[in-house]
């Protein structure tokens, strides 16, 4: 594609224009509304001249426990991570370096997982989380999630071009299995890592369905459940800047992340194929 | 996934088919034990679990147990209106989001390939829904589409047009949910074709430029074919969000009204947690794993091999 003008043609631009309007437009009303004092975001005029306030965060802060959300979500994606890292690159070495009997089978076990997303079994996964009785845990939102065969696959690629005389190398001055893995394959496989990780935590920063379904106190709700519920109780009184105030208070990290390291960002989601 | 027997351990072959030799015989069972036995209890078993219990319905007479039904929830599924309503409502909304959401991605991912002055801003404009939740995309969308203070109406009304309750009425409902999905999803599809145009080879278009064919030939006869395997990708995977769509229904319009938004992933919710209908909902998991596997392999043996697994 090098060869082709870089020019834009006109219509193209016109076009280009008008979509990033439409997409753009969402987010920058709710921002607006979310800085406006109530009684100014309801005229049409007021978009640009209204007076700028902070106290509608405030308001949603303590008309909602913000705060516990944000807290109980940092603990569910680093929770979710680390378990995923620890299962993820232990399957992903013996997958791509180890050759053993029923590793076919096994194989096709981690690529079911793949082909059925978590959220077709939630039915099924409450029963099994309310048989361990762990309903309303920090536990139940996370095990279905913690094995996890696209990363498995994803890293077990990045092990497979690991050279063979490093591993030899390792070997030789002693290290077993699990140090050369932690020595030789981790280092080398950190920007798969990487990627993997910031996906991962997208996922799990955004995750709604199967945390709403296994917990019913506040001091587990994750933000997104939180700002559910939150929006659904404020609605009825139609007070948007209430609501979009709270929005912002969700969105920001991830929005702010992903503006400064938005090439890590595209990078690592075009990797993943599957989010 | 586990340990095997010794004396099957002892008459295994030495030599390994690839790599090095573990130490450990068990090794690579003791290494794959976390995330097996953890996909076997929320992958496998749940799998099979609802197979079996899709069989059995509730003793209508007790209340109490499950008895032996057969078939009988899945002719019961396909015999009750809601439930073909729901189908078609999620037909509809592939049918509706694939097209739109897929070729408008390929459309922003030709014309951003290029650099050029604010490129990357387009692209960081078209990407972002991907990074913010789809809960929060919904608070965002429902004001949007309120009646008198959403944008929408306030432009309508700017224009004289009357208002209009987006999510309140059965016509526009669905096409409502629909829009704010294309908007969350484009962007993350444009990546996958700005991926798929990096790749293609540059010889073929300074041919095609020394014979003097247009841009719009060029992308007919070069692009669009050269770029098939990933729209059969990135179409699935629409598909596969089709039938995962669940997260903005909870807030935006709980199914309604009257069933218009009601897709095939909240239905089995309602199922399950709002009428406890424990036979109905484990034959509409197998319904829904089902049409997900048929995904899933079209997209593995067809398309795109992102990830080799042999």
């Amino acid at each position: 594609m090098h060869s082709r003008s870089n020019r834009l043609s006109i219509s193209a631009l016109l076009i280009l224009a008008a979509l990033a309007a439409a997409w753009v437009i969402p987010l920058l009303w709710t921002f607006n509304t979310a800085v406006r004092p109530p009684d100014q975001s309801v005229s049409v005029g007021s978009m640009f001249q209204a007076d700028m306030t902070l106290a509608n965060f405030a308001r949603a802060w303590n008309y909602a426990p913000f705060g516990q959300y944000y807290l109980n979500t940092i603990i569910l994606v680093t929770g979710v991570l680390s378990l995923q890292l620890v299962t993820t690159t232990l399957a992903a070495y013996a997958f791509a370096r180890m050759s053993f009997r029923g590793r076919d089978f096994l194989f096709l076990m981690f690529l079911l997982q793949m082909m059925v997303p978590a959220e077709a079994l939630v039915v099924p996964n409450y029963a099994t989380i309310r048989a361990l009785g762990l309903v309303d845990t920090r536990v139940a939102m996370m095990l279905p999630y913690i094995a996890s065969a696209f990363g498995t696959f994803l890293i077990r690629q990045t092990f497979r071009q690991v050279p063979k005389e490093l591993e030899e190398a390792a070997a030789i001055d002693g290290c077993g299995t699990l140090k050369t893995l932690w020595h030789v394959f981790v280092p080398l496989a950190r920007p798969t890592l990487v990627a993997y990780g910031l996906v991962s935590v997208c996922y799990h920063w955004n995750n709604f369905f199967w945390p709403m379904i296994v917990t019913n106190s506040p001091d587990k709700r994750p933000l997104t459940v939180g700002l559910a519920l939150f929006a659904k109780a404020v609605e009825s009184g139609a007070d948007w800047s209430l609501v979009s105030a709270g929005t912002v208070i969700v969105i920001l990290p991830l929005l702010g992340l992903f503006l400064v390291f938005q090439r890590q960002f595209i990078s690592s989601f075009m990797q993943s194929g599957i989010k | 996934m586990t340990v095997q027997p010794a004396d099957r351990k002892a008459r295994r072959r030495a030599a390994p088919r690839t790599g090095t030799v573990s130490p450990l015989r068990a090794g690579p069972y003791l290494m794959l034990a976390p995330a097996a036995i953890l996909l076997l209890a929320f992958t496998i078993y749940p799998i099979l679990s609802s197979a079996y219990g899709s069989l059995f319905e509730r003793n209508l007479s007790t209340q109490q147990q499950m008895i032996w039904t057969g078939l009988g929830n899945y002719q019961a599924l396909f015999a009750a209106p809601v439930f073909r309503q729901v189908l078609r409502n999620t037909l509809v909304f592939a049918a509706g989001t694939i097209p739109v959401s897929v070729s408008l991605a390929m459309f922003l991912a030709v014309q951003l390939n290029r650099r050029f002055r604010g490129s990357a801003l387009f692209r960081t404009v078209f990407f972002y829904p991907t990074v913010i939740p789809m809960m929060s995309a919904a608070t965002i969308w429902l004001f949007m589409y309120t009646p008198q203070y959403g944008v929408i109406n306030r432009m309508l009304g700017t224009l004289g047009l009357p208002d209009i309750n987006f999510l309140g009425s059965m016509e526009t409902a669905l096409p409502a949910i629909m829009v704010m999905s294309i908007w969350k999803d484009a962007g993350y599809f444009m990546i996958f074709f700005l991926a798929g145009l990096q790749s293609l080879p540059a010889e073929l278009y300074e041919a095609a430029e020394l014979d003097g064919a247009s841009p719009w030939l060029q992308f007919v006869r070069l692009t669009f074919p050269l770029l098939m395997p990933t729209t059969l990708f990135v179409s699935t995977v629409s598909a596969i969000n089709a039938f995962k769509t669940v997260d903005q229904l909870f807030l935006m319009t709980t199914g309604g009204p009257n069933n218009a938004t009601n897709l095939m992933l909240y239905h089995l919710y309602e199922q399950a947690f709002a009428f406890f209908d424990k036979g109905i909902a484990a034959a509409m998991t197998v319904i829904l794993v089902a049409i997900l596997l048929i995904l899933a392999v079209f997209q593995n043996q067809y398309v795109d091999k992102r990830v080799h697994y042999h």
